[in-house]
């Protein structure tokens, strides 16, 4: 199981270790330390490793390496999920991820990871039973503490750790009873040079915040189900009842959740709601290039779409831009190449358009490379998929609880080739 | 660091009191010292805080142990997080102040009866955290204690805390049957201790593979899946780990698993998602394909394995790794999902290379348009190594589906035009494996190739032109020029183009005989003569002979009909797929590799198979080859180097093998001689048997050391020329009858050829001569795992260097070679190291190298000593060591008594050397006995005055003579030794085994 756990920032600085059994050498991370020198991005750094006597598992996540140390066969799948539920929980208690955070709440982060691991095997990684059992500080609570020298350290044993519900915390009251859901859609997409689609899919996925007293029992059901084929759902979820009869039924979590995600295969027409037309050329001869994007509406159902922004990756050789947009900016990164354009709103009567010459360095060989694209958009109030929800119904409690579904389409990963 | 504290320092000024960073604002030399006072406070909360502080300097790996006893003061509180904030100190500082540690037990032992079950789970945690003798024998009650607690928080935390004791002392956990009681717990009514029992379980039966702790019936089996519906995610995948081992008794069973477990593939968790593929890939394994639910099971796989791609790029990779195997074993689940797997330009590299390959897996003619356009798309992105990967893929798609072989092509010669160097380079690499793949079909394009001649820089791409300028040679006007170009910095080519070159022009020659014999004869000699390496020179000689003996043999060889390259080249052989299904989700399956071959000590040899499917019980894998056609693919592959390979092992060897070498006639050895020159005759002197050497190497005056003084090869090239179109007799004019050719050239082929393909013939024989017993040469330490022990031995005539080669590391070795420096007799390995198989950790393998005297010569200090260079996947590592000087004594060292007696007249009493060997209980006969088993030969006997004189004649692999006189004295231990030699820095390395013959 997980031995030990380092956590190293971007320039290679060991920061934290914690070792479950005995203590390895943080000389470990030698081997770790060079395969990402030679990776030169810190994302390319491949996350399964193997050295002599131990195997490094790794994710990259907010500037931030979690490496794990294993010495056994475990599943690596298991040990990259946990480090991200490692990422997720110093996220939760203290709002960002980064080394200055981590070394602000060392006791506290320290106190986390022994609770969510015993002897290498996960003990609490639900986010409401660690709360119960380790307060996140707050500005308050360590004042009163200071005063009064109460503990951050709950000393019951947390009330769901072993019901079957473990991801509800008991005895919950709220006087106003709200339950809301985010459907949120995410289209990955790559279009060719022609504006053709090679490939797009949904991602989506159904974030929940609830704040219910007592026990309640949910039942949330879909105006058109069937568009749901591949799903994962938070534990909670009883599976049955979505096999037999396409509603999620489920006892929710205290709080934020994400109570599933699923996915819209690229088998089923994906709507792309913007078209892009483009042209970036490098002339033969001569130090310089040409630019011109234009992006309009495409299936977009009617909604406005908001937050357009467009990023390129230059090639090496284009020194600087010289560009006119007919809204929004443009930036232009010297050091990186990236040439970043915030459009907006898109206005569907006058699409917007970004043109000019790039000037590349004299001498060097036209660029090879064609820059893709980075699309990003908001489509509020659409999930572009079109799955709607039906309705939400409570059992188990006698309050009526205040109801709300929103949602939302956004760009994922969307690329378009030139 | 500095830079820390600095930071740190501006925090407190922001006056962030509420941070921990605090607590590591005391980083002067007193630190320590206040840390106690503070510790020692009457204060809870000063108390505290300190304990704070500790903990924030131990995670920065500061050593802060000097505390210990203050802080197990701190122990015995009834605050929570103090008490939490000691354990962790404790546990990581026990082991090193085991005595202190002592004082820790009884709070432990006291907080195991606490009425808190948090507290009770908490300490017996704790104790089994912390790996000191003393304390884990005062673990044992009570965890007997919370192995049964009424409280199932503390039964769940028991159970992962046997798995600790375990790991500790495994006797212990035995003695105290506390597998049992984790066995029982299996059944216990809560799935969280269920799933937690299970997983020690796991882990202790990792240590002892044949223990069969984990007895899986479908009582436990039932028992585990409801289990599964109602544990954390953790535990599911443990729990589905497990139920992976099981082996269902009928088709039944096994679907009634496949349906509860299906709901798995729904989970948010990734882990939870790939185990429960790997238990429905094995079960489904039993299901009759003509099964309704089969069909209904293949496609619920596609959308969870879909789903993973979506996740974190790290997720991705292992997943990616995991659906290499899948579409392997069963590619009509994703073979609607290609898309899935086209590559965004923002992917980490490690996931575009995976994706790429399991694009190739899928590429069918259905889809290859879409797919070779995606290909060219990738030839023109940024990063290298996936533009190279990228190229490969277009040559790979055409082998795989012949109708866009002609699209491939044309598309791999656009990106040729593009000039990318690199990319120019990958495409002559593929199109090579186009040409054999569909023979003369796609030859037109071999002047597109040859106007980027001399941009090829990699050896890869350069052998691969090299191949096709030699295989295509009468197509090509100037394909002697092209090739010739190519001599002038012959030995500066890596051995792949050195290899391809010399026999590119071999069949430039055959074809176009008239022009090239300059060529050929050019490339013949820089082969065999300039070169040292081995392979380069055996080819040579092989080439050599051939042309000269029967040059239409040698066309049949040399331009033979290649066997077809298979379609996939990279498949993993199918009993290694099945293994790594049944391991699917595990680091195996990310490696690609079985489990017992890379895991440290964990497994032993456990295979894993998959079960066979209903109605034909026995037989493994029956529908392997239905499911997808692709696992019956031939096992033809290409050979790294070309077709070479291929065609030196379709040489006829039957001849020069058989059964040992005929006697050569001196005028043999003369034709021999006139056309191979010193090497090859030097070569075929050390091996000849002794009765008929030709008189000139009995002459002690003149060592004949091979290379020394190499005659010319009286070799003409136009004889050669007019040869190939008339009779095979014609050769004749090459230096002796032809049928005398293989019968001389069996001396090298025997010594070297044979014991390449048939190692093993001699080796452990024991033939009397003394060989020392192994040394370590190569510690582990010094070759990253790699251990040699080795010693040198002459069995039968034959010099070997037997190594044993242990693997120390935690990875499979492979690809072991081994070379020589130059050294003081010319020792050179007469073959490859034959290490066929690859070397799994803790496997040791013994090794016999036969070794010829051949190689270059240099003067070594002191004169025996060897040096090594020995390369495996890894690394290259280098050892020296001596070998016993005795090796290399010949069985034919009798000299005759007169010329003896003139030799020791003639050599000056300078060379003379005596030496006494003491402490050596031997009669004189018995000496004579035991120094001819070494090569050592007495030929004269005197007794004068109660001491033995025996005289005797040691004759080296390099003709040179020792002479020597024993003066051996009844009842005197002590032998006198004189020796006599006209090289004298010889004498000292002879005594010594004089020495060590006598002694053992």
């Amino acid at each position: 199981m997980i031995h030990s756990l380092f956590l190293i920032n971007h320039t290679g600085d060991i920061f934290l270790e914690k070792h479950w059994k005995s203590v390895i050498s943080r000389g470990v991370c030698d081997y770790f330390l060079e395969v990402k020198e030679k990776a030169v991005e810190p994302e390319n750094v491949p996350p399964v490793l193997q050295t002599p006597h131990h195997y490094l598992i790794s994710i990259y996540r907010d500037k931030l390496f979690f490496l794990s140390v294993i010495q056994t066969e475990v599943p690596p799948l298991f040990v990259i999920e946990f480090l991200h539920r490692v990422a997720d929980t110093f996220q939760d208690y203290f709002g960002e991820c980064s080394e200055s955070i981590i070394k602000d709440n060392v006791v506290t982060v320290y106190e986390l990871l022994e609770e969510m691991l015993d002897n290498g095997f996960p003990l609490a990684t639900e986010s409401n039973i660690l709360k119960e059992m380790i307060k996140p500080p707050t500005i308050l609570r360590s004042v009163v503490n200071t005063l009064t020298g109460s503990s951050n350290v709950g000393d019951k044993l947390p009330t769901g750790q072993l019901s079957n519900i473990p991801w509800r915390r008991a005895a919950v009251k709220y006087t106003n009873n709200e339950a809301y859901f985010d459907v949120i859609e995410e289209i990955d997409a790559i279009l060719d040079k022609s504006g053709m689609t090679v490939f797009a899919e949904i991602q989506g996925v159904i974030e929940a915040c609830t704040r219910l007293s007592g026990m309640p029992d949910l039942t949330l059901s879909f105006m058109n189900p069937r568009l749901l084929d591949d799903v994962s759902f938070h534990p909670c979820v009883r599976f049955k009842r979505w096999e037999s009869e396409r509603v999620l039924s489920f006892i929710p979590p205290d709080g934020n959740f994400t109570l599933m995600t699923y996915h819209v295969s690229s088998q089923n027409l994906v709507a792309i709601p913007v078209y892009v037309k483009q042209n970036i050329s490098f002339f033969e001869t001569g130090s310089c290039g040409r630019l011109d994007i234009t992006i309009g509406p495409k299936q977009t159902m009617g909604k406005m779409v908001e937050g357009l922004m467009v990023t390129v990756h230059m090639p090496k050789a284009v020194l600087s831009v010289n560009l006119t947009a007919s809204q929004g900016n443009y930036t232009y990164d010297l050091a990186t190449k990236v040439l970043v354009w915030d459009i907006g709103k898109l206005n569907p009567q006058k699409p917007p358009n970004l043109r000019g010459t790039l000037s590349v360095q004299s001498g060097a060989p036209r660029p090879e490379e064609n820059p893709a694209l980075d699309i990003k958009l908001k489509i509020q109030q659409l999930a572009i998929s079109g799955l709607k929800v039906n309705r939400l119904d409570m059992y188990g409690e006698k309050y009526k609880p205040f109801k709300g579904v929103k949602y939302m389409t956004k760009a994922g990963k969307f690329q378009v080739r030139t | 660091m500095q830079e820390w504290a600095n930071h740190l320092c501006e925090n407190r000024q922001f006056g962030s009191k509420m941070t921990d960073s605090k607590y590591f604002t005391t980083t002067k030399k007193g630190e320590i010292f206040e840390l106690k006072a503070e510790l020692n406070s009457d204060k809870k909360e000063k108390k505290k805080e300190a304990v704070k502080k500790v903990i924030a300097s131990m995670t920065v790996g500061k050593d802060v142990s000097a505390l210990f006893p203050d802080v197990v003061n701190c122990m015995q509180t009834d605050n929570l997080e103090l008490k939490k904030l000691v354990y962790l100190y404790l546990m990581n500082y026990a082991k090193s102040q085991p005595d202190m540690a002592i004082m820790a037990v009884n709070t432990f032992v006291k907080d195991c009866e606490d009425p808190n079950p948090l507290i009770r789970a908490l300490a017996v945690r704790t104790m089994g955290c912390i790996r000191v003798d003393k304390i884990t024998e005062y673990l044992c009650e009570p965890l007997r204690k919370c192995l049964k607690d009424e409280d199932p928080y503390v039964r769940k935390t028991a159970a992962v805390c046997v798995a600790k004791l375990h790991d500790i002392n495994a006797q212990l956990v035995e003695d105290q049957g506390f597998l049992d009681t984790l066995k029982d717990l299996i059944s216990d009514s809560n799935p969280m201790v269920v799933a937690n029992a299970v997983a020690a379980l796991s882990e202790i039966a990792e240590s002892h593979p044949n223990s069969n702790l984990m007895d899986l019936n479908p009582q436990t089996i039932n028992k585990l899946l409801t289990a599964l519906n109602e544990c954390t995610e953790w535990g599911q995948i443990f729990i589905l780990d497990c139920l992976a081992n099981y082996t269902p008794r009928d088709d039944r069973e096994s679907q009634s698993i496949c349906e509860r477990v299906t709901p798995r593939l729904s989970h948010a968790n990734s882990a939870v998602v790939l185990s429960a593929v790997k238990v429905l890939m094995k079960f489904m394994e039993m299901l009759p394909k003509d099964l309704d639910y089969y069909g209904t099971l293949l496609k619920k796989l596609a959308p969870p394995l879909v789903t993973l791609l979506s996740a974190e790029p790290e997720l991705q990779y292992v997943a990616l790794r995991n659906i290499n195997l899948i579409v392997q074993r069963r590619p009509e689940i994703l073979k609607h999902e290609m898309k899935v797997f086209f590559v965004k330009y923002n992917d980490p590299i490690y996931v575009k290379l995976e994706k790429l390959d399991i694009m190739i897996r899928l590429a069918s003619q259905a889809n290859i348009a879409q797919v070779l356009a995606e290909l060219k798309e990738y030839a023109t992105e940024v990063d290298v190594d996936f533009v190279r990967k990228a190229v490969r893929a277009i040559g790979r798609c055409a082998i795989k589906v012949e109708q866009s072989a002609e699209r491939c092509v044309s598309t791999l010669l656009d990106l040729i035009q593009t000039k990318v160097n690199y990319v120019v380079q990958e495409a002559i690499v593929v199109i090579k494996d186009i040409f054999r793949k569909y023979p003369n079909k796609y030859e037109s394009v071999i002047a597109t190739l040859c106007e980027n001649l001399d941009s090829l820089d990699e050896p890869e791409a350069r052998a691969a032109m090299i191949w096709i300028v030699g295989e295509y040679a009468e197509r090509i006007d100037n394909a002697d020029e092209l090739l010739e170009s190519f001599l002038e910095g012959f030995h500066d080519e890596s051995t792949q183009v050195q290899l391809q070159l010399l026999t590119a022009i071999v069949k430039l020659f055959l074809k176009k005989p008239t022009e090239t014999q300059e060529l050929v004869q050019q490339v013949l000699s820089l082969a065999t003569q300039d070169s040292d390496n081995p392979d380069l020179r055996d080819r040579g000689y092989i080439y050599w002979r051939l042309l000269s003996t029967d040059p239409v043999a040698a066309k049949e060889v040399v331009l033979a009909e290649k066997p077809l390259i298979s379609e996939e080249t990279d498949l993993i052989e199918p009993t290694l797929l099945e293994e790594l299904i049944c391991h699917i989700g595990t680091l195996a399956s990310v490696y690609h590799k079985p489990p017992s071959a890379f895991v440290e000590g964990s497994r032993g040899v456990q295979h894993k198979r998959l079960p066979g499917s209903a109605g034909s019980g026995e037989s493994e894998s029956p529908d392997a080859g239905s499911a997808g056609g692709v696992s019956e693919a031939p096992p033809a592959v290409i050979p790294s180097q070309g077709d070479l390979l291929g065609d030196l092992l379709n040489l006829d060897l039957t001849p020069p093998t058989a059964t040992g070498p005929p006697p050569p006639s001196s005028g043999m050895q003369m034709g021999a001689m006139d056309l191979l020159g010193g090497g090859l005759d030097s070569l075929m002197g050390d091996e000849s048997e002794p009765p008929h050497i030709p008189p000139r190497t009995h002459t002690p005056q003149s060592p004949q050391l091979p290379h020394q003084s190499p005659s010319p090869p009286d070799y003409s090239p136009t004889e050669l020329g007019g040869d190939l179109g008339g009779s095979p007799a014609m050769g004749s004019g090459f230096g002796g009858p032809p049928a005398a050719m293989p019968a001389s050239f069996s001396a090298p082929v025997s010594g070297g050829l044979d014991d390449l393909f048939d190692l093993g013939g001699g080796v452990g024989m024991p033939m009397g001569a003394y060989s020392p017993p192994k040394t370590i040469w190569l510690p582990a330490m010094k070759a990253k795992g790699l251990e040699i022990l080795g010693t040198f031995a002459r069995r039968a005539g034959v010099i070997q260097m037997e190594m044993t080669l242990t693997n120390k590391a935690m990875s499979v070795m492979s690809d072991f070679a081994i070379q020589f420096n130059r050294n003081s007799f010319g020792l050179a390995p007469a073959g490859p190291l034959q290490v066929l198989t690859p070397l799994s950790p803790n496997q040791s393998i013994e090794v016999a190298l036969p070794l010829n005297t051949v190689g270059p010569i240099m003067k070594m200090e002191p004169l025996n000593n060897l040096q090594v260079a020995v390369k495996n996947n890894i690394d290259v590592f280098y050892f020296s060591c001596q070998y016993p000087i005795s090796m290399l004594f010949v069985e034919d060292g009798t000299m005759d008594r007169q010329v003896f007696l003139a030799t020791w007249k003639d050599i000056p009493n300078d060379n003379e050397a005596q030496f006494q060997i003491k402490d050596c209980h031997l009669n004189s006969d018995a000496a004579s006995n035991k120094l001819q088993g070494s090569n050592i030969f007495t030929i004269a006997k005197r007794t004068v005055e109660g001491q033995d004189m025996l005289y005797q004649s040691i004759k080296l692999t390099n003709g040179i003579w020792v002479l020597a006189e024993l003066k051996v004295q009844a009842g005197n231990p002590n032998f006198m030794v004189s020796l006599k030699c006209r090289a004298p820095e010889v004498s000292q390395c002879v005594f010594q085994s004089y020495e060590a013959v006598l002694k053992n």
